[in-house]
């Protein structure tokens, strides 16, 4: 290494000293922490006799006891039912939107402030809203539905005959209007289409990479004879794919962490139907005080998405295309 | 373009559908919040404005013995004001070495920061959390219970916006950088005197998401902070709701427009600018 080397070296490392201190601190050791407290008996409820709160080594039990847990299950359950509606409408309601909002049309900036507004709202306000919109009784939704005549009960008893349903499997009437929150069954979808108001930011990025792309290619494809759905399909998804892959990716990490809505608007419930996996890693932590029990889980969530990210990322070399690489 | 044209009126009716959705949740919260409670109760009266506006809702929740709300907004402002200087400043530092400076290894810092960005927070929650309490029990400094494992993260700049400004700071030719070296100014002295003027654009967004995500942040508060006096406005709103028990909705509204109100204000002081920093996330694909 030449003194000119060593002296970029020492600068560059100096500038962003800051940075790897905090990467070091706040994210490299806590992950290695975490694996470690996995393999342990970490409560702080329960002081050992010696007075202290360390750490004991129990090997895989915590693991052990997750795959006999029903909550385990259930969350992880709740999750996948909230990722397989939120994540695909999500993508394909911002996918919608940027293209109509990429049509050069008047009051583009207007609808696009509006479209994007609901993104910025914090998280405890959007709660507060929705669970006044979705209130059973008063709520604007339902409301609006028993005005357009809309009440009484759907009657389940024909699926119940025709699966041969009997006792505690039979499946109960829907009330009308929907009892959106306080229905198990709704509850979690309910939750689901409430974060769809949130999408603006997915919109932006989308806009931004549909304006990336050429205006010759479209014009070529054109002369070809190509109409709004083959350019759509020919042209724009095909450029766009690297963005709606980022997306993606973005969008199943954040799935997982879901936590602040159900929490303040449901709680969980109603009969743990909106208990999310980061809701009961949360509980297991600070609730129940269980370290070892919730950074077990902890990396169980950091495995998943790291397959999940894996399997998008192993897929994108068949739909994803990167220009000029 | 002319075949579209066409079309273009389908894309208005589609348009203005989903931005009547999209804007719905505001107005019902606007009107909710500024109707008396008979009204609210009433599930014949849908009327978008109030029969009568009853103002005092607010004076109401900003007086409310249940929500101290100049004591929320205050601790919220503080965290905040300690969080956006710090993730400003050092954000800018850091991404100023992995612009300008070639040094060994840069490359592959840089990748392990962007890698840090897909780890999921719960993650690191529990073993932050004991790192934290660790620190109050061996040292004099408490951290559990205070406002630090709230704001003191983001000294060390966050991975988000140090590639922001790197994204910024790469386009700042680097003709300019060296003619500084030249006349002999210092590493420190070009980061201060040529980089920082000319990025205050990039500054800008880098402090306005940071102010957002402390302003909006609730899992954090909800795990650090222990005491009521010390609680942040979004952690506020949420005791005052369990607290009302989902009854005085017109009160709960005016209170999630006071929430809301700030963070509206600073977008469209600066929409451009925000538009920018979100639009550039999505670009490093």
């Amino acid at each position: 290494m030449t003194a000119r080397e060593r002296s970029e070296l020492a600068r560059g490392l100096t500038f962003v000293s800051p940075w790897l201190f905090g990467f070091l601190a706040l994210t490299l050791v806590p992950i290695f922490l975490s694996l470690y407290y996995s393999f342990c008996d970490y409560s702080l409820l329960e002081r050992k006799p010696d007075g202290t709160l360390w750490p004991v080594w129990i090997g895989l039990e915590n693991y052990r006891n997750l795959l006999g847990d029903a909550e385990f299950y259930r969350t992880l359950r709740n999750t996948a039912h909230y990722a397989a509606i939120s994540l695909p409408a999500g993508l394909l309601v911002s996918l919608g939107l940027a293209l109509m909002l990429n049509a050069p049309i008047r009051g583009q900036a207007i609808y696009r402030t509006i479209i994007f507004l609901p993104s910025l709202v914090p998280v405890v306000a959007s709660a507060m809203v929705w669970m006044w919109l979705f209130e059973a009784d008063l709520g604007l939704i339902n409301a609006i539905l028993s005005r357009l005549g809309i009440s009484g009960t759907v009657s389940m008893e024909w699926f119940n005959q025709w699966r041969g349903l009997q006792g505690e499997a039979r499946v109960r009437d829907f009330a009308l209007p929907p009892q959106w929150l306080v229905d198990d069954r709704l509850a979690l979808t309910s939750l689901a289409l409430m974060s769809i108001w949130g999408i603006g930011h997915t919109v932006v990025i989308y806009l931004a990479g549909l304006q990336d792309i050429p205006v010759e290619l479209y014009e070529a494809a054109e002369i070809d004879g190509a109409g709004t759905w083959r350019r759509l399909l020919s042209v724009t998804i095909p450029m766009l794919s690297p963005v709606i892959f980022f997306n993606l990716v973005m969008a199943i990490i954040g799935t997982f962490q879901v936590f602040a809505v159900p929490f303040i608007m449901t709680s969980g419930g109603p009969a743990r139907a909106t208990y999310l996996y980061t809701h009961y890693l949360y509980d297991n932590a600070f609730t129940y005080l269980k370290m070892g029990y919730a950074s077990a889980m902890a990396w169980i969530q950091l495995l998943i998405i790291l397959a999940l990210t894996g399997i998008a990322f192993w897929t994108s070399k068949r739909w994803v295309h990167y220009q000029g690489r | 373009m002319r075949a579209r044209r066409k079309n273009l009126w389908l894309v208005h009716v589609g348009l203005l559908l989903a931005c009547a959705g999209f804007a719905l949740p505001f107005l019902w919260m606007l009107s909710t919040s500024l109707k008396t409670l008979e009204e609210v109760g009433d599930r014949n009266r849908l009327a978008m404005i109030p029969s009568s506006f009853a103002w005092r809702n607010y004076t109401e929740v900003v007086t409310s013995p249940k929500l101290d709300f100049p004591l929320f907004t205050r601790n919220t402002l503080i965290i905040a004001a300690l969080a956006v200087a710090g993730n400003t400043l050092v954000s800018a530092m850091v991404a100023y070495g992995f612009a300008k400076i070639r040094f060994k290894g840069r490359g592959f810092l840089f990748a392990v920061m962007l890698a840090t960005m897909m780890i999921p927070f719960p993650v690191l929650m529990v073993s932050v959390f004991t790192i934290f309490r660790w620190i109050g029990d061996n040292t004099p400094i408490q951290m559990l219970g205070t406002f630090k494992p709230l704001w003191l993260p983001f000294w060390f700049g966050s991975a988000f916006s140090i590639f922001l400004l790197r994204q910024f700071f790469m386009t700042i030719p680097d003709e300019l950088t060296e003619a500084a070296k030249i006349d002999g100014c210092s590493e420190w002295g070009i980061f201060f005197r040529v980089i920082l003027p000319l990025a205050r654009p990039a500054l800008a967004v880098v402090a306005l998401f940071t102010f957002m995500a402390v302003w909006n942040d609730f899992l954090g508060p909800l795990v650090y902070l222990q005491r009521p006096e010390q609680y942040t406005l979004a952690l506020g709103l949420q005791t005052f709701q369990s607290a009302h028990g989902g009854t005085r909705w017109n009160l709960l509204m005016a209170a999630s427009v006071l929430v809301l109100l700030p963070v509206v204000i600073l977008f469209f002081l600066t929409q451009r600018t925000f538009i920018q920093g979100i639009a550039t996330t999505g670009m490093k694909g």
